[in-house]
């Protein structure tokens, strides 16, 4: 008997699916359309919806690759990438050890973890002034 | 770290922005399974939060709760949590030993009566009482005592929770769960063999939050014990098409077709592994070609063959069979055999009418 | 007593009280009809009495054209239940597990959906046939309690597999715990009731096809 190898054991997902993806799709366009609309914006945990393997990955191709992507680095990093649906953003953070956390898909003109908070503006101003004063006369290296 | 800081103060201290902040409170969102929208809330809520303290007795256990905590990676979100609450005793963690360790115990528990969250894993002996013992003291006393002035008790795993696999027939110790002995507090039982970290994690941060957490009638928190994991499983539509895996590596296997007739307990068995999933959300034991041992659930041990599916019998139904059928023969020829001789005693009984007879009757 | 619980004691001890039950009442129901046997006919055979056994069991599975006339409503909702009944209960999936595991007897299932929309017709064909009984004169004259009890044993288990597979309402556990013990309520029930008819069947058709093959006739 031939020795059987663990590739042969590949775990196929099947033609069925969950039949997630459409609906999730659907949700995403009436998101969209609200945003535009009304202004409103819509944060889908894809953790919260069960999906076959593969696809989370057949979303994010649906959804495509944008003009922007930005990676912030606060307790490991993350990842916001707009699709080529402008106002539909993917959005991934990981921990310090690039292990995924949450994924999202947020419908908004931006991601509001990409704007500074106004409570770093401030911790930052301090720092500013401390080593402003510090510095004496205000002259700026 | 003092105990009267907010969970807010020590994540600052420790250098962490508003927006690394933010993002914690996203992925306990997540963790929760509570809606997006309630970041603000949890913010608001974690940011105000004190470092309780918590006490954690282990019993009749193998260790798969802790080990299963710890090896959630360290800088995850669970981490997070465990940084900022005030673990006063675990005897498996805990660098001091012996009379030392009891000490801490005992003094933590002074120190917070009525306030520390006391976490269990394990079930505990009601038999003899020298079955386990720590320091010399009996499980039963140690949960009795340390229960009494706890504000909440989490029964971490499914020993703890509905005494597990000790409790399993013929339960020797005569092992019980947390729910057996006590009644009179907030218990959250959190089953699982073991749990899923971040479900532990989960119930604690709800706990720092927004208290206890919705729960079951079994104690169990809705937010990962509310649904089955075949009302969530990917492999659905298999079962709904009745196309199942026979075997672990036929055509139906490989196409990664329903195992329900490999004795998946999906259809009974309340978890979030469908969708939380395990190792940071990689998969679940039904997504590795397993089927679910149902181990979250009361007396998953004597719930009938792991492999077998969950329609047949939990009992050797062939023998009852066979013995019935034996049985049945039996007596069925001893009525037969008496039917006939009352059959044959009426027949010896007829006699012979004449029309005179029955000129007499009529 | 928790869904748990219950679900493992329908599965466990209160399956084999049923299952017992259920194998010695049949056996020795068919024996006491058997060992009673007939009176030795007297007369000379004009044809073979086993043929005409067999040929009866046959032939009786369809009904000539007059009692079609007479009730052939009663026939067809008798026979789409009576089908149904054999698909939802020999022809599902978990069912079969069942059997082999006691038995140690297997064979294929049909796709999850027809014998879900099998059920369905079943429990439609039940009902208009409790509805006939009840609105004709003679059926409901003819009808003792126990035709209504054994209607509700046969229809109690199609409905609550109907509601388990679909998981409505209660608990999954609770709700396929609920299935199986009133499938163990129509076992218990069988070999002492009009149920037992779908083994002495075949023996009552044995018996007119013979008698009337010994004398030459066919019946
Ligand atoms: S694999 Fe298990 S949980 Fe998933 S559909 Fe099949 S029976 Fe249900």
């Amino acid at each position: 008997m031939a020795r059987t190898t663990l590739a042969e054991f590949a775990i196929e997902v099947g033609d069925a699916g969950t039949h997630n993806v459409q609906p999730l799709l659907h949700e995403i366009r009436h998101a969209l359309a609200q945003l535009l609309e009304q202004g409103k914006e819509t944060v889908i945990d894809l953790r919260s919806i069960p999906l076959a393997p593969g696809e989370e990955a057949a979303i994010e191709q649906a959804l495509g690759e944008g003009e922007v992507r930005a990676t912030l680095s606060a307790l490991g990093p993350s990842d916001f990438r707009e699709t080529s649906y402008p106002g539909v953003w993917v959005v991934t953070h990981y921990n310090r050890d690039d292990q995924i956390v949450g994924k999202f898909v947020e419908v908004t003109s931006a991601p509001a973890l990409l704007r500074s908070q106004t409570e770093d503006i401030a911790a930052g101003l301090q720092r500013l002034e401390a080593r402003l004063t510090q510095d004496g006369g205000g002259r700026v290296v | 770290m003092k105990n009267d800081q907010t969970l807010g103060e020590i994540l600052r201290q420790q250098g962490i922005s508003r927006r690394g902040f933010l993002k914690f409170c996203v992925a306990t969102a997540s963790l929760l399974a509570l809606p997006p929208g309630m970041v603000p809330a949890i913010a608001a809520a974690l940011e105000k939060a004190r470092r309780p303290s918590v006490i954690w007795l282990s019993f009749q256990e193998c260790t798969g709760c802790t080990e299963s905590l710890t090896r959630s990676d360290a800088a995850s979100i669970e981490d997070l949590i465990f940084n900022t609450i005030s673990l006063d005793y675990h005897h498996t963690l805990q660098a001091a030993s012996g009379t030392g360790a009891e000490d801490a115990r005992e003094s933590a528990m002074k120190e917070n009566w009525g306030k520390y969250v006391l976490v269990v894993d394990g079930s505990i002996p009601t038999g003899n009482p020298g079955y386990s013992t720590i320091a010399g003291i009996s499980n039963v006393e140690m949960l009795m005592e340390a229960a009494a002035g706890a504000a909440a008790i989490v029964a971490v795993g499914s020993c703890a929770s509905f005494g597990g696999i000790p409790h399993a027939s013929p339960n020797p110790t005569g092992a019980v769960s947390v729910t057996d002995l006590i009644s009179d507090k907030p218990i959250v039982n959190v089953p699982g063999c073991p749990p899923i970290p971040v479900v532990i994690a989960g119930v604690l941060t709800h706990f720092l939050t927004f208290g206890i957490p919705e729960l079951d009638e079994l104690h169990r928190p809705l937010a990962f014990y509310g649904k089955s994991i075949h009302d969530r499983c990917y492999r659905r539509p298999f079962y709904d098409k009745g196309l199942f895996a026979e075997s672990f590596d036929d055509e139906g296997a490989k196409k990664g077709w329903c195992l329900y007739k490999l004795g998946c307990k999906g259809p009974t068995t309340y978890n979030a592994c469908a969708t939380t999933k395990w190792n940071q959300g990689t998969s679940f034991p039904i997504q590795s070609g397993h089927p679910c041992l149902g181990c979250s659930q009361p007396d998953f041990w004597d719930a009938g063959g792991f492999y077998h599916a969950l329609s047949i019998p939990t009992e050797d139904t062939a023998r009852t069979v066979l013995y019935g059928a034996a049985t049945g023969v039996a007596a069925g020829l001893a009525l037969g055999g008496l039917n006939r001789a009352r059959k044959a005693h009426a027949a010896r009984k007829h006699e012979k009418v004449t029309i005179n007879d029955l000129e007499k009757g009529g | 007593m928790t869904e748990t619980e219950f679900l493992l004691w329908v599965r466990g001890p209160a399956f084999q009280i049923a299952t017992a039950i259920f194998v010695v009442g049949i056996i020795v129901r068919i024996l006491e009809i058997l060992i009673l046997g007939r009176k030795p006919n007297l007369a000379e055979a004009r044809g073979s009495a086993v043929a005409g056994g067999f040929r009866t069991i046959i032939t009786r599975t369809w009904p000539d054209s007059g009692t079609f006339k007479r009730s052939g409503f009663t026939l067809i909702a008798g026979y789409v239940f009576h089908t149904g009944l054999f698909v939802t209960i020999l022809l599902f999936a978990p069912h079969i597990l069942v059997i082999d595991e006691v038995l140690g007897i297997g064979w294929p299932a049909l796709p999850t959906p027809v014998v879900d929309a099998t059920a369905v017709i079943t429990i439609i064909a039940l009902v208009v046939v409790l509805l006939h009984r009840i609105k004709d004169p003679v059926l409901r004259f003819l009808s003792r309690f126990q035709d209504y009890f054994v209607w509700f044993l046969t229809i109690l288990p199609v409905i609550t597999g109907y509601v388990a597979f679909h998981r409505i309402g209660l608990p999954p556990p609770t709700l396929i715990a609920i299935h199986i013990l009133s499938v163990e309520l129509l076992m218990i029930a069988f070999p002492f009731t009009k149920l037992a008819h779908a083994f002495t069947l075949f023996i009552s058709r044995w018996y007119n096809g013979a008698i009337a093959g010994y004398r030459g006739v066919n019946s």
